[in-house]
Formats: structure tokens, sequence, C-alpha cells
């Protein structure tokens, strides 16, 4: 009977091992990104559709325009940047892990690093946009 | 007649096959595009959304200014294609994986091809057509941009 697997059962596995993508940063990095592609894909849908009234006339893509100008838009805005900026910032992550010969080995000290410089670019991009969307620019 | 006999414990080997790999390319695509997309997706972020008057600043003015530009046209053409065959790629992979019959599977994955090839040709001839200085009537002139008025 052969014993080869032995050693490694008698190793503490404190994690599931063998798969990146099973449990913890892995995963949850995994479902953010997941439903953040979806989202973004159908924003970019209707992204397209608004923006073709240029070619109708001035006047319907102002009208259109002045839609995402409202508070509670604005801070719809503030959801879809997060989720582009996670989603961009994370999407360099599983590149990196998949073409990087250290990539599997740093993927949660790389999923923190998204996080830290999601929460950097988010903490300059949300007050600005609040003061923005308060403020009394003429539409 | 010799029969080989493979070494036991011999790792897996794929059986080859023949043709164009379409989702090796397909996984390689997302990743390609991904990188181009975080410098054109940034940009039109940071130039839209923050720059200036953030979006308060979005008119039909601000689209002309920037399409009057080849620049921009050709920026936003690119990012539109690589973005929407990146999601709609995206979008197959999950329905894929969710969608458990084989007609469920064919019908949204017909849905998301023909948005996205319809949206591609609509985006693509909006930004390559568009006209900043339009023929309006008189009560819009006041929206156009301003280099209009020197025409
Ligand atoms: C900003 C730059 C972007 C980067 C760096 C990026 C990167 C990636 C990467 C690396 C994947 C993984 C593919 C795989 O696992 O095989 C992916 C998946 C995906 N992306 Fe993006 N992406 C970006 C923008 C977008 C945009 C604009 C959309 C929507 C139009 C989008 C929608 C999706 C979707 C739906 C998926 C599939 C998610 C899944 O299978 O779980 N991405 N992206």
């Amino acid at each position: 009977m052969s014993v080869a697997t032995a050693p490694r059962a008698a190793k503490t596995i404190t994690r599931p091992g063998g798969t990146l993508y099973r449990g913890h940063e892995g995963m949850w990095s995994w479902v953010l990104h997941r439903i953040t592609g979806v989202a973004i894909f159908f924003f970019l849908l209707v992204h397209i559709l608004d923006t073709a009234l240029v070619r109708v006339s001035p006047e319907a893509y102002n009208a259109i325009m002045a839609s995402y100008k409202t508070p509670l838009m604005g801070l719809g805005e503030i959801a879809l940047v997060g989720a582009i900026l996670f989603h961009a910032l994370n999407g360099l992550r599983i590149i990196a892990i998949d073409y990087w010969r250290k990539g599997v080995k740093y993927q949660r000290a790389m999923f923190w690093t998204v996080v830290g410089v999601w929460a950097v670019l988010m903490a300059a991009f949300v007050p600005r946009q609040i003061i923005m969307i308060l403020s009394e620019v003429p539409a | 007649m010799m029969t080989t006999i493979e070494t036991p414990r011999s790792p897996y080997a794929r059986t080859p096959r023949r043709g164009v790999n379409w989702e090796k390319a397909g996984w390689i695509y997302m990743r390609v595009s991904g990188v181009i997309l975080v410098v054109l997706i940034l940009g039109h972020l940071f130039v839209n959304m923050v720059l200036g008057e953030g979006v308060k600043g979005i008119d039909f003015a601000f689209v002309a200014g920037k399409w009057a530009s080849p620049f921009w046209q050709v920026w936003d053409v690119t990012m539109l294609w690589l973005a929407l065959i990146h999601g709609a790629n995206g979008m197959r992979t999950i329905v894929n994986d969710y969608a458990t019959t084989r007609g469920m599977r064919g019908t949204l994955k017909t849905l998301i091809g023909v948005s996205a090839v319809s949206l591609i040709i609509l985006g693509t001839l909006v930004a390559t057509t568009f006209d900043p200085c339009p023929v309006v009537p008189a009560d819009q002139l006041e929206l156009l941009p301003s280099f209009c008025e020197t025409l």
C-alpha cells in the first residue's frame, strides 16, 4: 500500500487548499467582480442609448442629461463609479494572478491593495460629487 | 504487434483538437481588453465626472466640444467596441454558468449578442457622423457650443 499521501494529510490545513476561488478573499472578490461586471454591462447599454440622443437634437440630449443631474441620480453615479473602480482594479489583480509568477502567492495582499486603492479613489471622488450634485450649477 | 502501455500515473494529456480555440481567445481577450479599458474608462470618468463641473457640466455643447476632435472620437469608439465585446463575452460566461436548459442558454446568449452588435453599430454611427453644429430652431441656438457662432 502506498503511503504517498501521509505527509500531506499530517499537515494541518486551516483553509480549504487547492483553489484560490474557494472561500475568503479569493471567493468574495470573484462574487463582487461578477456583480459589478453585470451592473456595468446594463448601465453601458443604457448609456449608449442616452448618448445617441446627441444625434436627435441638442434639446433631446440636454433633457436626458438633466435627469442624470438630480441628487438621487448623483448617488447612483457614486455607486456606478464605485462598481467600475472595483471591477477595474480587481480585473488588474485577476490578470496579475494569471500572468505573474508570484500572482497566486500574493493574491490576498493584492485584494487588500485593491480595496485600499479603491477607498482612496472613492475618498477623492465622493465628496466632490456630493458638493457637485448639491450645488446650483444651472443644468 | 506491439501495444504501447502508458507509464503509470503519467500526467493527463489533452486530446489534441483542431482549429482555433475560441474559448481561449475569449479568455485572452478579457485580459487584453481589460488593461486597455482601465486607461480608457478611468480617463473617460476623470474628464467627464471630475474635471470642470463634473456631471453637471455635461450637455450637448460639452459633447460637441469633445467630438469636434478626432482624438476623443477615436477614444470613445475604441472604448465602445472594447467594453461592449468584453461585457457581452463576460455575460456569456455567466449565462453558461447559471442557465440550466439549452433553450434558456440560447435565448439569453442571442439577446446579449443582438444587443451588443446593435449598440456597437449605433454607437459607432453616432460618434463618427456627429455634427457639433447642427441646424436647429432659433430657440435652441444657445445649446450649441460657442465655436459654432464663428461658422
Ligand atoms: C475597467 C477595466 C476592466 C477590466 C480591467 C476588466 C477586467 C476583467 C477581467 C480580468 C475579467 C475576468 C475574465 C475571466 O475570469 O475570464 C472580467 C470579467 C467581466 N467583465 Fe470586466 N473589466 C473591465 C471593464 C468591464 C466593463 C466596462 C464591463 C461591462 C461592460 C465589464 C464586464 C465584465 C463581465 C460581465 C465579466 C464576467 C464576470 C464573470 O465571469 O464573473 N468589464 N473583467
